[in-house]
């Protein structure tokens, strides 16, 4: 698997530039695609150039992930993925947020969880954060979150 | 001399409250390690929309002036530089605080700033006129071949690979077609409802600055870093004064470096200190003190970067190229604002133009008075332990993404870029060039579309495009970075396996 860590990459964006190719030379009118056509034909060119790169080099190039960044990124992105895609509309906007901050503040805080102090800490942290985002967005630059989305 | 009739419009109470509250947040910004400059303004984008574009724009100048100067804080008492371009400044300046001595390096690291801020921005106020005159013969063809320069020159000289650095410039130019053409009203490459209305700029640069930060401070896990910060003794001001007027050949040497390398777009301040520091050791009779805390280093490092500032909005005004990643982002904020770079920027919004400039000319001198005074909380502020700010970043770039249209259609595209870019930079790609692609893609297409036209009712797109001088010499610069970047990064491949 490590052999194919930048080729698999390296393929997916070739994939997306051969897909973009095939819509901007089969899509009409032409005139409307004439500048997606110049731009995706050196796309797939350079995209094709990568991955076979890629796949010669092996693990010689540099860069790319390990288990344990993965296993370390997962739950942050999770977390964040869920805010924006689900809990920002379940819970309403600026409480999805709160849940989100305390989640990922609790999460990656090196402090001891064992201790309250540092609960409390997190717990003040958050509510402070939130109140500023509260009076800078809804209070002074009126940004108004929709219907469905409690502000 | 026009700029001086602008002036007054900096001191009004809004100009003016913008430009104080750029500058001291821009320092604490910049002393904070992990926000970078073009991170930091691309956050305060959605903080300026309802503000007049003048006053938006002083505020995003302020922070782009005050964040590479603040970035020394962390560089000297940490150890951190706040931004890329202050890496050189922790080779002397750190050592210099080690030795007892931090408030000098400060006060010193703050006096360059000024002298070369100032001597940058000074070359933006006289030399962008000249520049746009000359511009203004720029055709269709011309501006399209600019518009692919801007692309190619930060994808080639800024990027380690320049076949990465292209490929990222071609992805971000397609995305930039993605919603509705603007001539015939065809629908492409809308594959998802959140994309019918296209890419909005704001939302992207937030998502590909902002959140590729946010995934590298998860990926540290919950490692804790116990940061010393180095205390600071008193050091007479006058003193340090003195010091930096004899430094004059690395004054010269810093703010010359600095200002070219502003000068030339895509290359931006990361190297610039570095260059700067390299010169003046070279030139230098006491050459063995560098890197023992010398304060030749520290006025070096920190002229360059602050004198590269005003440079590198020279050829964005003028011909829309951005001469750094964060200038790239600034263009973003004058497009917000209804404002489109070029030729006939002077002639079209002079009321915007000329105090934006100025209030960076003024920035400069508040920059270093503040941060002289406020260097020892902003270094404080700069141990703000990193879930704190993840969270922080993620709440932001999430509520700013929001604001701009009020679109949660804006988050998840944002959210998207965001995290895509964060995997492909550590495949060696960076998000420069797909950032100028993005900005630059309507340009591109829309000068091309109209040159096509005149090439149809003329001798044909081939001739259109490729003959002319100016067309020739921009192409040849197109290919020539090209050319260039290949032979550096061959050449550097041949050291590294030497090595």
């Amino acid at each position: 698997m490590q052999r194919f860590q930048h080729a698999i990459p390296a393929g997916l964006i070739a994939l997306v530039g051969l897909w973009v190719c095939f819509v901007s030379y089969t899509q009409t009118p032409a005139a409307a695609f004439a500048f997606p056509r110049l731009v995706s034909t050196l796309f797939v060119v350079l995209a094709l150039w990568t991955f076979f790169k890629a796949l010669r080099d092996g693990t010689a190039q540099e860069g790319g992930f390990s288990r344990q960044e993965i296993l370390r990124i997962a739950p942050g992105l999770t977390v964040a993925v869920a805010y924006v895609f689900w809990g920002a509309k379940f819970f309403g906007f600026y409480t999805g947020t709160t849940l989100a901050f305390f989640i990922l503040l609790t999460w990656y805080d090196p402090a001891d969880h064992r201790q309250l102090r540092s609960w409390v800490m997190r717990a003040i942290i958050t509510a402070g954060f939130m109140a500023v985002m509260y009076c800078l967005f809804a209070l002074i630059l009126n940004v108004y979150t929709p219907r469905e989305i409690w502000s | 001399m026009e700029f001086l009739y602008y002036f007054d419009d900096v001191f009004t109470l809004w100009a003016f409250g913008m430009l104080l509250l750029g500058t001291v947040f821009g320092l604490i910004l910049g002393a904070t390690p992990g926000l970078s400059p073009t991170m930091a303004v691309a956050l305060a984008i959605p903080f300026t929309f309802k503000m007049e574009p003048a006053h938006g724009l002083i505020l995003l100048g302020a922070l782009y002036t005050s964040t590479v100067a603040g970035g020394a804080v962390s560089a000297i008492l940490l150890k951190i530089p706040g931004a890329p371009a202050n890496i050189a400044t922790t080779l002397d300046g750190h050592t210099m605080a080690r030795n007892g001595d931090g408030k000098r390096a400060l006060q010193l690291s703050f006096l360059a700033s000024l002298f070369g801020g100032v001597a940058g921005v000074l070359l933006l106020i006289f030399a962008t006129p000249v520049l746009a005159k000359w511009a203004l013969v720029f055709g269709p063809s011309e501006s399209f071949w600019i518009a692919i320069l801007g692309v190619t020159v930060i994808g080639t000289l800024g990027s380690n690979s320049v076949v990465k650095g292209l490929l990222a410039g071609c992805i971000g130019l397609w995305i930039s077609t993605i919603g509705f053409d603007d001539i015939l009203g065809t629908q492409r490459f809308i594959f998802h409802s959140s994309l019918a209305g296209g890419i909005n700029i704001i939302p992207a640069l937030i998502g590909l600055f902002a959140i590729p930060q946010v995934i590298s401070m998860f990926a540290k896990g919950r490692s804790r870093e116990d940061l010393e910060v180095l205390s600071i003794k008193p050091h007479p001001l006058r003193q340090a004064i003195t010091e930096v007027s004899r430094r004059t050949r690395a004054l010269g040497i810093g703010t010359t470096v600095g200002a070219i390398i502003g000068l030339i777009p895509g290359v931006g301040g990361q190297i610039a200190g570095l260059v700067a520091y390299d010169q003046t050791r070279n030139f230098s009779p006491e050459r063995a003190k560098f890197g023992t805390g010398h304060s030749e280093g520290i006025i070096a490092a920190e002229s360059a970067n602050n004198a590269m500032v005003g440079p590198s909005l020279v050829p964005l005004l003028t011909l829309s190229i951005p001469g750094s990643p964060t200038a790239a982002v600034l263009l973003g904020g004058l497009i917000i604002h209804g404002i489109f770079p070029g030729p006939n920027i002077f002639r079209d919004y002079p009321e915007v133009v000329w105090p934006f400039i100025n209030s960076m000319l003024i920035g400069q001198i508040l920059m270093c008075v503040f941060g002289l005074m406020i260097a020892g909380l902003a270094a404080n502020v700069a141990r703000v332990p990193r879930a704190v700010m993840a969270a922080v970043v993620l709440a932001l770039a999430v509520f700013g993404s929001y604001s701009v249209q009020l679109s949660m259609d804006d988050v998840f595209v944002m959210l998207v870029l965001g995290a895509g870019m964060y995997f492909l930079e550590r495949y060696g790609y960076s998000a420069a060039p797909l950032v100028l692609g993005l900005i630059l893609g309507p340009i591109a297409e829309g000068n091309f579309v109209e040159g096509a036209m005149i090439a149809a009712a003329q001798n044909g797109v081939l001739p259109y495009f490729f003959t002319g001088t100016l067309n020739m010499v921009l192409i040849a610069i197109v290919l020539g970075s090209i050319v260039y970047s290949v032979w550096l990064e061959l050449k550097n491949r041949r050291q590294g396996r030497a090595l």
